[in-house]
């Protein structure tokens, strides 16, 4: 299952890093993100752009997850060689990661 | 008790923000307060370069256009400007500001500065400081530095909001202390008052980027709709004598302000969502909660503040050489093969010319220029080739771009649009630490009457 299907996020940029959120659209995304969205599964999709670490936040609140990625932006916005210096279109990359989840 | 709490509108969320905006805001938005948030981390050192050029340049390229579109509406209906377009010269802002109220017939308008941000010379007398991102001693880019500007806090524009003048014109300040100094000016809030200085915090964080928090940056067509993105209007904050904290935005705009909106934002650019640390205070917004009690009206409560810390974070700008970019595009049967060919042949004649670059990157945009190269990734009809290197040699720099462009001639089969070549010289950032006794904020009214 899609993450695009069960929430939305925004990418911003600090230096070298970059911080994905993913809001769930409902109770029912939520407990799936929260349970399946691990740092390990969005290492897995960013390591062929990212150094790392990824640490993962969670705000029930807002049934949301907030990703933090270190190396993220080819040395930070100033540095990067990159045709999108602020990693804007990174919050994109994490909504295409496949969830081993059978949707009922 | 008057019921009407504060209202403070947005005007500019960034350096090259929309300015139509703006002007609806002052005209019809009922607002105290119009806040314009123009400074990223890389602006202020890039305009220290402008103001060493032209000592009356410095400030943010868009100030002129704003006031003119707004000083007449903030003056009829009393609204009072805060704004970080001082950049690295905060005085030259409140100059041109005033004048431009002079040509426009609007009178002797006084201006309150803030000043010391600029702690270059403090820093480079000081041994010790370690540079954040690299972990390097700062001594490492000391020769290159351009800039070192201290992020100021709500306490020092609270003392020039007393001033009363229409128009408050700071350097580098926190970006939500812009917001939640208003809002501690009109309300008297201590300064220690840190449930309080939360909600103004949470309040500056959620508007600081515009539109951001009213659909901009939002919309995915079919999936995430925003209605009538086109009159995107800009955010407004309604702040209670107890810190209750309503968003809202200009009405008769378009955009969208609900949970969805607000929960993207609220997480922008936010690492520890228990310890936002900002030059007022440790924001912790783990219990924060979003209630839409209206259409385009939501209650933002729950957030919580620990004590600021000692020091301040300085951005310190440094020259870092210069980056190259060249394109040229391709389409059709084999669009890839001839564009990744392109690369093989400029790379090589830039080899044979005797040039080096420290660090290359070659994109196909249209394939694996955002998101990098997956090896299942369908081949697209056209693909736009970008070759961009870091180098210190102006020569070799300008090279590249100059290579790729003679593509046109010299390349693959059918290679167009070849891009002018570009070189950009590097201002680059990275933070130190700075402890807060060595910082001295300044305040000061041009003019008035």
């Amino acid at each position: 299952m899609l993450v695009y299907d069960l929430g939305h996020g925004r990418a911003g940029d600090k230096g070298d890093t970059s911080n994905i959120s993913v809001i769930a659209y409902n109770d029912k995304a939520w407990k799936i993100l929260q349970r399946e969205l691990t740092a390990e599964r969005v290492m897995d999709a960013y390591a062929h752009i990212v150094h790392g670490p990824v640490t993962r936040y969670e705000l029930p609140n807002l049934r949301a997850l907030n990703f933090v990625i270190e190396g993220a932006l080819g040395g930070g916005v100033t540095r990067s060689l990159g045709q999108d210096m602020h990693g804007k279109s990174l919050s994109t990359l994490i909504l295409t990661i496949d969830l081993p989840v059978n949707e009922a | 008790m008057a019921p009407h709490p504060l209202r403070i509108g947005v005007g500019a969320g960034f350096a090259d923000d929309r300015i139509t905006p703006a002007a609806d805001m002052a005209k019809s938005g009922r607002i105290d307060w119009l806040i314009f948030e123009c400074l990223a981390e890389r602006t202020v050192g890039r305009e220290n370069l402008a103001r060493q050029k032209n000592p009356k340049k410095g400030f943010t390229p868009w100030l002129e256009q704003r006031m003119e579109a707004v000083l007449p509406h903030c003056l009829e209906h009393g609204i009072r400007i805060v704004t970080n377009m001082g950049a690295a010269n905060p005085t030259g802002a409140a100059r041109v500001t005033r004048r431009i109220a002079a040509d426009m017939g609007l009178g002797d308008v006084a201006c309150s500065v803030v000043q010391g941000d600029d702690v270059a010379e403090t820093i480079r007398a000081l041994p010790g400081l370690m540079l954040m991102e690299s972990g390097e001693p700062l001594e490492s880019i000391l020769p290159m530095m351009a800039s070192a500007n201290a992020y100021l806090g709500a306490d020092a524009i609270c003392e020039a909001l007393s001033r009363n003048a229409p128009v408050t014109i700071t350097g580098r300040v926190g970006d939500p202390s812009l917001f939640l100094a208003p809002a501690m000016h009109h309300y008297g809030w201590s300064y220690d008052d840190w449930p309080k200085l939360a909600q103004g915090t949470a309040a500056g964080h959620l508007l600081e980027c515009s539109a951001q928090l009213t659909g901009g940056c939002f919309a995915d067509p079919g999936k995430k709709d925003v209605p009538d993105m086109a009159s995107l209007g800009y955010p407004i904050a309604e702040i209670g004598a107890n810190g209750e904290l309503i968003v809202t935005k200009l009405e008769g705009t378009g955009g969208r302000i609900d949970v969805a909106t607000c929960s993207e934002q609220i997480l922008y650019e936010m690492h520890d969502p228990s310890a936002y640390i900002t030059p007022d205070c440790v924001l912790d917004i783990t219990g924060l909660t979003l209630t839409e009690v209206a259409q385009h009206r939501v209650r933002v409560a729950g957030t919580k503040a620990r004590p600021r810390t000692d020091s301040y974070k300085v951005t310190v700008g440094y020259f870092d050489g210069y980056i190259a970019e060249g394109q040229v595009a391709y389409a059709g049967i084999n669009a890839v093969g001839r564009a990744n060919l392109a690369a093989d042949v400029v790379k090589e004649r830039l080899r044979l010319r005797g040039f080096e670059y420290p660090e290359m990157r070659t994109d196909l945009i249209g394939m694996s220029s955002l998101h990098g190269m997956k090896p299942d990734r369908p081949e697209p009809y056209e693909v736009r080739l970008r070759i961009a290197a870091r180098t210190n040699d102006r020569k070799a720099a300008e090279a590249l771009g100059f290579e790729v462009r003679a593509m046109h001639v010299n390349g693959p089969a059918g290679g167009g649009g070849g891009s002018e070549p570009t070189v950009r010289e590097i201002l680059a950032v990275q933070s130190v630490l700075l402890d807060r006794n060595l910082v001295t904020p300044e305040v000061f009214v041009e003019g008035g009457s």
